[in-house]
């Protein structure tokens, strides 16, 4: 029989505040975080968290990810070094990002340019590569099992917590701290993204509505302590809920387009369920990728409907955190769990803000207007999916379940 | 060029040192950099600074036997001269 996986500790750091907990609750008031066209973590000030060794010394997203994890290891109760609850090798740690420390690779290729290539700082390649945020946390709290990066763009975030799933299901480690964490607001990232025309000229993030014209970037980070779940019963852990399932393929389709008919999306939802021994019938909420492009909100809703049939599909109610913090790229399939984990604990699913047209082709239950009340669609604790899709073809898919 | 006194030379190594991270009264002429948790990526900056101020160059096996802040300052002081 597979290990379980138990979620001990959640920490966000979004444009909505610094803390897992306004995430879920400026969310549910109708919040949207997202202003100037960006979900920016306007309330993250690093010296209010950091030593100045630590902030000369982590990129931005990094910074994000390790604040992220000091909150999610104390919730889990946590100590750290001879009250750390497992031996600090069997413990892993896994941080996904899309882009990696990008604002350290504009100031120090302008170094460059300006001042020639012996005024690049040393601290260059360690700040931006995309390993950063995950070798920043395992340094913070003394994390010494498997540790690494996950990059898979959009997906990331989701690639980090499935992985980390394994990583307890087959016994490499008892616990692991894994999430994602970006920081791409930046005159580059803008450009960069513009170029591609992959965000919204109307700066208004409202996925599934008929005028979506494009994603807004947001920047944030969300980590999760993970723990083999009677592992985490024996010490007396509070548990949150049950990472359950997690499932993967890829379209192998076009760079940035999603497969139209989500075919490939349906098959990573459909793995997650089956991984987690929940059917169609079991689902009780759909935390959706739900980007406000016009190709993704498509795509995805031909991916459930496909995964869960038609019938169900339309009776399960979906929502989409970009809706009200905007995409947060490698981040966003961490906080998106971290949300989902919220709705499983809370019973209430915030809305998709900004949802106003419906679109007559995109006919589900996209939980338009007000925050509404969880009805679990089965005796137990409620199960719940959260979709990540990327550009480059990724799908991933995650099965949640509230705490028993 | 005119002439660096030790004193200034000092002045800006602590500055620079505390821009790293320790208190500034930490950075003391006898103060070891292991004390002071500055490590070689911190040197390397350190010597970026040096050679835009003083023009002075200072090389990897330079750096590696300097163990003080008072060392460091010699170092660039008699460079400097």
């Amino acid at each position: 029989m597979k290990r379980r996986v138990a979620i001990t500790g959640i920490g966000a750091v979004t444009p909505l505040g610094v803390g897992a907990r306004p995430l879920h609750e400026e969310w549910a008031r109708g919040v949207v975080g997202i202003e100037d066209g960006a979900g920016w973590c306007r309330s993250f000030e690093p010296s209010e968290h950091l030593s100045v060794k630590e902030i000369r010394r982590l990129d931005r997203f990094a910074q994000m990810a390790v604040v992220a994890s000091d909150e999610a290891l104390a919730q889990a109760g946590w100590g750290s070094g001879e009250d750390a609850p497992y031996d600090s090798l069997r413990v892993g740690c896994i941080v996904a990002t899309g882009i990696g420390g990008i604002s350290t690779v504009e100031l120090n290729h302008d170094a460059m340019r300006q001042r020639g290539a012996g005024r690049v700082s040393p601290l260059g390649i360690p700040m931006y590569m995309p390993n950063a945020g995950a070798a920043a946390v395992s340094m913070r709290h003394g994390l010494r099992g498997q540790m690494y990066g996950v990059v898979s763009a959009c997906a990331a975030g989701a690639h980090a917590l499935g992985s980390a799933m394994r990583m307890i299901q087959y016994g490499d480690a008892d616990a692991v701290v894994a999430g994602g964490a970006e920081a791409t607001l930046t005159e580059f990232g803008f450009a960069c993204f513009n170029a591609l025309q992959a965000l919204s000229e109307s700066g208004v993030s409202r996925p599934f509505d008929l005028r979506r014209d494009g994603f807004v970037m947001g920047e944030g980070a969300g980590l999760l302590v993970l723990e083999e779940m009677e592992a985490a019963r024996a010490r007396g852990a509070t548990i949150l809920g049950e990472l359950a399932g997690y499932g993967s393929t890829a379209d192998a389709y076009h760079l940035t387009a999603p497969e139209p008919t989500g075919t490939a999306a349906a098959r990573a939802v459909s793995m997650a369920l089956e991984d987690a021994g929940v059917d169609p019938e079991g689902v009780s909420y759909i935390n959706a990728h739900g980007t406000s492009t016009p190709l993704n909100d498509a795509a995805e809703t031909a991916a459930i409907k496909r995964a869960l049939g038609e019938e169900r599909a339309h009776q399960i109610p979906i929502s989409s955190t970009k809706s009200t913090i905007g995409h947060l790229l490698g981040a966003a399939g961490a906080v998106e769990a971290v949300a989902t984990v919220q709705v499983l604990s809370t019973g209430l699913i915030p809305p998709t803000l900004g949802l106003e047209v419906p679109d007559p082709e995109l006919d589900l239950d996209y939980v338009p207007g007000e925050t509404r009340r969880l009805v679990p669609a089965n005796g137990g604790p409620p199960a719940a999916l959260s979709n990540s899709f990327a550009f480059g073809g990724h799908n991933v898919s995650l099965v949640l379940k509230g705490a028993e | 060029m005119a002439t660096v006194t030790k004193d200034q030379v000092q002045e800006r190594v602590v500055e620079a040192l505390a821009s790293f991270g320790p208190d500034v009264s930490q950075i003391t002429p006898d103060a070891t950099f292991e004390e002071l948790d500055i490590d070689s990526l911190d040197l390397v900056e350190l010597a970026q600074i040096v050679e835009d101020e003083y023009g002075v160059v200072l090389k990897g096996e330079d750096m590696k036997e300097l163990k003080t802040v008072g060392d460091a300052v010699d170092l660039i002081s008699a460079r400097a001269a």
